[in-house]
């Protein structure tokens, strides 16, 4: 732009630059804080016992890794904007179970059909939830509570008593999550490749910014004229679309589903999210440092397993680290806050 | 008082207007008007503009002309149809009748977008920003420019908003983000979004009520700059001495209507109050003041890092002491920190002799402290509870018998304080929220009234309230005096606090700047005290 | 020392005409509770007449006995959702303190002693709520999700994949047994959750205490401004919370006479249906308890109705879902009407408010 060119850029005080560099270098610590304590897990855990870095270990870890890690990215969406679904786990039972439900009944299917078919299911739930908060301005806490009910519900009216067994689904579906590319799981490689293009999204294009200012401010955001409705909806549907493909990968996974799968998943993925730097208000934090929680989540409960600790104690902990993620996080945000005013001040008399 | 003149020495001027022809934005402004003069037709004006909210006539004749290149200050007390005016520019409220022409052409602003597509842009006292986003993200958050693959263009946004900054002549990081920026930051955030939006009319209403003195000079070299290039600035402002220092023109409004319009040369600040107020100043005190007594309130060395420091007061019995100063000064901070809602850093604060516990108003007000908050809405009522529970708010343990609140009493005790204050009211039991401002306040007064306080501190008691109301609250207030109750009132308005206080406490950036008693204050000696420029000259 | 200000009294304005002024004379006709109580009363009717064992003491006590536990639950969900926060930890305190007395039991303990820990745990799990949200600031969702989880982990601690059923008669009686001279249709659960409302519901409505959690839930810096202990009312409403869920769970353990590690999982949304059927508002400041009385009655009845049409039980979640999103959108169609008559709403209130003080101030002569 000829204004660049012609003009010089004013020059930074040093106050100012120190600005940008302290809350830089704020959220550095924070995501990176994550990486420290999953490379200490992993350096203490594996030295206590050795095979918790096998070849085999490393690739159940990722697998496991990698359903929640697609569903930390869609809640990550929601609760950027100040929402949250809580509806997640239900989307995953249900597409899981219709999903392979086809595989019986229509002998020969496509497997992308069937991720069609569950995608699908996802988005339709999706897109209920998301017009529920949107239009009917009611907390996304309150229907997301109570689609998870319903879509539970009506999935354990579906299924009755029945379930779908690994044997009727065909190999090559079961072996998805099976299948390597130079020792590292396909899946995870794909899901890596989804969070990062994820993480693009909403850093690079317009939309996804919006999502950011939506929970910054939603007052402002209203001021302003950006289309809440709109994004809010948006996040939703690819909230719950990928909580419909993350239930075909867990029949693909698990083989065998009834009327109880993925039950719960909804407060793991929350944590995931909290834990890798997501604000519960909304307003920043990234898919990265979420997939990086659910990465932690899973190698803590491989973890105990190979400790030999009885994964009842996966629940404690987990909870546990999610009020010490909030409280951190709030911590962090008030002397960020108390530090960066101070900054200002002194600068402006 | 020193002051800038009006106006800006032709060197300069141009050197602004050529730098604000290529500022990205102001495309337009080449073949703008030379800056500073305003002989082109208007871009906006505004004709006989009515408006009512029910049997509420908030503008009863508005009109106003604002022409590119020129600031034009808006004057009236409060209650005069100011922001009321403002909102129909903002097209927030759509007039009742009266014509709307920007640019020559009529428009009806149904929505703040429309305002925004026709040039108009607000600059509200208390910006709103989005604390996670950059600064240059703020500015252009759903318009960030796009490379060719649709991505945002981080660099060139920045670029942008750096670039505008710089023809506004201040210096703000377009990568920080939002969160910690102070009030002056975030006006220059919001000025800067509405340059980069092509506003040709720029709305400041009270920009300067929380800036400090070094902000506010900023501020006015942002508005010359903004003259430079071509745009039209409508200032709101209860301050004369900023007004005669940045403005052309002036408009007085009272009781709704538009009452004044001249240009600023010539006039000096008593033709403008006397137009604002439709008589003269009175100096006389509301009521003769029965000597002080005892001290009641002992304010030491109290100090709150950043906010406020070393402050030292007295407040006697039947003694009404006003704390005068900017918005910004630190005053309601003080008062709240005296009262116990927020804490401090050292110092102390005794109560007839007895030593106060910090952060407790609990404690406080067992010892007799009562304190009228200055937000009416957020803090000093339960809107959405009944004219009797918010008069009873503050007693609820002084009506019990064996645990209960006694429903009688608590009626008896409303209405009791509604006679007495003359509230309006249909029934007690409605909503205070169906309440005039005035009687809004005058609830507010009867639930600490009714606790018997030895001592209130009252916070811009009659802000946003009717002429009326107000001259009974003043009465109110010197009764208590009378009566023997301290009181300490934070007020903005000079009259006011001329009217009402027997001593005046003049606060500036978080210190006290200066003390008057009623006898040798004076509205420009406390102005200046105020705003830092003891040592200076007379208001033209 | 009273300063008296007074003139004659001026004689307060009239009534406004219409629907306003029916509202003011007789707010009763208005409010949800009434609706409720009428949707109650057709609940029953149509029962009786689908099934003539509606009503028989027999059909009502085993209402009482599944629906018991929730409904001591909803009580103090009730004061905190009005104060303007959330408890989703209730449920996995309830299955905390279950584990907690089948892992002491197995171990010998006295059954005394065992009351008494499960109050301390009960109060402390509460407290831990507490303090996260009055102390450190969070907000009381993310907190009671984070004990939600916590405290079911700690139930599973406790108990692993074990149960413990070997509970002596007279405790587990206490489940299952009708209160005597009763006509059997009245469980202990039952006569416990009419007391405690009685006892809440006198808090609420009629103490200094209760007046204090409807104004910080409506309103909570005016709260603060009044002198109100806000974080001391807050931390104490989640520590009643605790000590009734714990002793909720112990109900629950000797109704099934079982304690297992998933007692308890999901009925926080049932209780949070409850309150929020009975006409409390999930933004704070707004309900009552008699409304929850009504919204227990109501919800307990639609289960019962599909009891006996033989729907699957597993899948009451959707009535339950459905009956929330019912009532909260039914509350906001409510304020969508209202908002067009008045403007009392709290949300158009900072535009339209300054507004309305300001043209009350041009309007005097």
């Amino acid at each position: 732009m000829t204004a660049t060119l012609l003009r010089r850029e004013p020059p930074e005080t040093p106050a100012e630059a120190s600005s940008r560099r302290l809350t830089e270098r704020v959220f550095r610590i924070r995501e990176s804080g994550i990486i420290v304590v999953l490379a200490l897990f992993v350096a203490v855990t594996a030295g206590v016992q050795h095979r918790f870095i096998s070849d085999t270990n490393i690739q159940f870890i990722l697998v496991n890794t990698t359903i929640y890690a697609l569903l930390a990215l869609g809640e990550t969406m929601v609760v950027i904007s100040r929402n949250v679904d809580l509806s997640v786990g239900s989307v995953l039972g249900m597409s899981a179970y219709l999903s392979a439900d086809l595989f019986g009944g229509h002998h020969g299917i496509p497997i992308p059909l069937v991720f069609a078919a569950g995608l699908g299911i996802g988005l339709g739930w999706g897109i209920v939830n998301g017009l529920l908060v949107a239009a009917g301005r009611v907390p996304s806490l309150v229907v997301t509570l109570a689609t998870l009910y319903i879509i539970r519900g009506v999935d354990i009216l579906i299924v009755g008593g029945g379930m779908v067994t690994a044997n009727t689904l065909p190999a090559s579906f079961t072996g998805i999550p099976k299948s390597t590319l130079l020792g590292i799981p396909d899946l995870a490689i794909a899901v890596a490749v989804v969070v990062a293009a994820g993480a693009y999204y909403l850093r690079s294009f317009r939309s996804g910014r919006e999502l950011y200012a939506i929970g910054s401010n939603p007052e402002a955001a209203r001021l302003t004229g950006l289309p809440i409705g709109k994004r809010v909806l948006f996040a939703f549907a690819v909230s719950g679309a990928i909580a419909g493909v993350a239930g075909v990968l867990w029949a693909a996974q698990y083989g065998t589903v009834d009327s109880t799968a993925g039950t719960g998943y909804e407060l793991t993925v929350i944590t995931a999210v909290v834990v890798g730097g997501v604000a519960i208000f909304g307003g920043s934090g990234s898919v990265v440092g979420a997939a990086l929680g659910a990465l932690l989540l899973a190698t803590i409960n491989s973890a105990l397993y190979v400790l030999g600790v009885s994964d009842f104690w996966d629940q404690a902990i987990f909870g546990f680290l999610l009020i010490l993620a909030i409280t951190i996080d709030r911590i962090i945000s008030v002397k960020l806050t108390a530090a960066l005013r101070l900054r200002s001040t002194r600068r402006g008399t | 008082m020193e002051k800038e003149s009006p106006g800006v020495p032709s060197g300069q001027g141009s050197q602004d207007a050529s730098r604000a022809a290529e500022a990205p934005g102001f495309a337009r402004a080449a073949e703008a008007e030379a800056p500073g003069s305003a002989e082109s037709s208007p871009v906006l004006v505004l004709e006989h503009a009515a408006k009512s909210f029910g049997a509420v006539h908030a503008l009863v004749d508005g009109s106003i002309e604002l022409y590119g290149g020129e600031a034009h200050a808006l004057v009236g007390e409060n209650g005069a149809g100011k922001s009321t005016l403002v909102k129909i520019l903002a097209g927030v409220y759509q007039p009742d009748a009266g014509t709307l022409l920007v640019n020559s052409e009529a428009v009806t602003l149904h929505s703040p977008a429309m305002a925004r597509a026709a040039g108009i842009a607000v600059i509200y006292q208390e910006p709103a920003l989005f604390p996670d986003l950059t600064v240059a993200e703020n500015m252009f958050i759903g318009r960030q420019p796009l490379t060719s693959g649709r991505r945002i263009d981080r660099r060139a946004m920045r670029a942008e908003a750096a670039a505008i900054f710089g023809t506004l002549g201040v210096q703000l990081d377009p990568a920080r983000i939002a969160r910690g920026l102070s009030i002056a930051d975030q006006q220059v955030v919001e000025i800067g979004k509405a340059i980069s939006l092509d506003a040709r009319i720029i709305v400041m209403d009270e920009p300067t009520a929380a800036l400090s003195a070094t902000e506010v000079n900023r501020l006015f070299d942002v508005v010359r700059a903004l003259r430079a290039a071509g745009a039209a600035v409508l200032f709101i402002s209860h301050r004369i001495e900023e007004i005669f220092a940045i403005c052309q023109r002036v408009t007085v409004m009272r009781d709704g209507r538009q009452v004044l319009t001249r240009e600023l040369d010539g006039l000096v600040a008593g033709d403008l109050v006397r137009a604002m107020v439709g008589r003269e100043l009175s100096q006389q005190p509301a009521e003769a003041p029965a000597g002080p007594g005892e001290a009641l309130l002992n304010v030491e060395r109290l100090t709150r890092e950043g906010v406020f420091t070393d402050v030292s007061f007295t407040v006697r019995a039947g003694e009404i002491v006003a704390l005068a100063g900017l918005v910004g000064s630190g005053r309601s901070e003080v008062a709240r920190a005296v009262f116990g809602i927020d804490r401090y850093d050292a110092g102390t604060v005794t109560l007839r002799g007895h030593a106060l516990r910090r952060g407790s108003p609990t404690a406080a007000m067992s010892a007799g402290l009562g304190f009228v908050p200055e937000d009416r809405r957020q803090q000093g009522l339960v809107m959405e509870m009944s004219v009797q529970q918010n008069v009873a708010l503050a007693s609820m343990h002084s009506l019990r018998r064996g645990g209960l609140i006694r429903a009688a009493a608590e009626h008896a005790l409303a209405a009791d304080w509604a006679t007495r204050l003359r509230i309006k009211y249909g029934r007690l039991t409605d909503p205070v929220s169906m309440l005039s401002g005035g009687n809004q306040q005058k609830v507010v007064l009867a639930k600490w009234l009714a606790r018997k306080p030895r001592l209130l501190i009252v916070d811009e008691p009659t802000r946003g309230i009717d002429v009326a109301t107000k001259a009974e609250v003043h009465h109110l207030l010197s009764q208590l005096a009378h009566d023997g109750v301290g009181i300490l009132m934070i007020s903005s308005e000079l009259p006011e606090v001329l009217r009402v206080s027997d001593r005046i406490l003049v606060m500036r950036e978080g210190r006290l700047a200066a003390e008057y008693s009623r006898a040798e204050a004076t509205e420009e000696g406390i102005m200046s005290a105020a705003t830092g420029q003891l040592d200076g000259g007379s208001q033209p | 020392m009273a300063p008296d200000v007074g003139v004659a009294p001026l004689p307060p304005h009239q009534g406004r005409p219409g629907l306003a002024s029916i509202r003011a004379r007789a707010p009763w006709a208005f409010r949800w509770e009434t609706g409720l109580a009428l949707v109650v009363i057709v609940i029953g009717i149509a029962g009786t007449t689908a099934s003539p064992s509606f009503l028989t003491s027999n059909n009502l006590f085993n209402l009482g006995l599944s629906n018991g536990e929730i409904a001591i639950m909803a009580l103090p969900m009730t004061l905190i959702i009005i104060s303007g926060e959330i408890d989703l930890s209730v449920s996995s305190t309830l299955g905390m303190s279950s584990c907690l007395l089948g892992f002491l039991w197995s171990r010998h303990w006295s059954m005394i002693a065992i009351f008494v820990v499960i109050a301390i745990v009960g109060i402390a799990a509460g407290a831990l709520n507490g303090l996260l949200v009055t102390r450190v600031g969070l907000p009381s969702l993310a907190v009671t999700i984070g004990t939600l989880t916590l405290y079911a982990g700690i139930a599973e601690i406790l108990l692993g994949p074990n149960t413990v059923s070997n509970f002596p008669a007279a405790y587990t009686n206490l489940g299952v047994n009708a209160v005597p001279y009763t006509g059997g249709a009245i469980t202990y659960s039952t006569a416990i959750f009419a007391v405690l409302a009685l006892i809440f519901g006198v808090v609420l409505h009629a103490t200094p205490v209760g007046r204090s959690i409807f104004a910080m839930g409506a309103s909570p810096e005016a709260a603060l401004f009044a002198g109100i202990r806000v974080k001391r009312v807050k931390t104490v409403l989640f520590i009643v919370s605790g000590l009734v869920c714990s002793f909720a769970g112990v109900l629950y353990t000797f109704r099934l006479s079982t304690a297992v590690q998933n007692n308890g999982v999901g009925l926080e949304l049932d209780v949070v249906a409850i309150v929020l059927v009975g006409g409390v508002s999930i933004f704070g400041g707004q309900g009552s308890v008699p409304g929850v009385v009504l919204g227990v009655l109501a919800f307990a009845g639609i289960q019962n109705a599909l009891l006996l049409t033989n729907f699957n039980q597993e899948a009451s979640g959707v009535v339950a879902g459905g009956l929330l999103l019912l009532s909260v959108f039914g509350r906001n169609a409510a304020s969508y009407a209202r908002r067009l008559r008045e403007w009392s709403p709290a949300r158009r209130r900072r535009a339209e408010g300054a507004a309305v003080d300001g043209a009350a101030a041009g309007s005097q002569p």
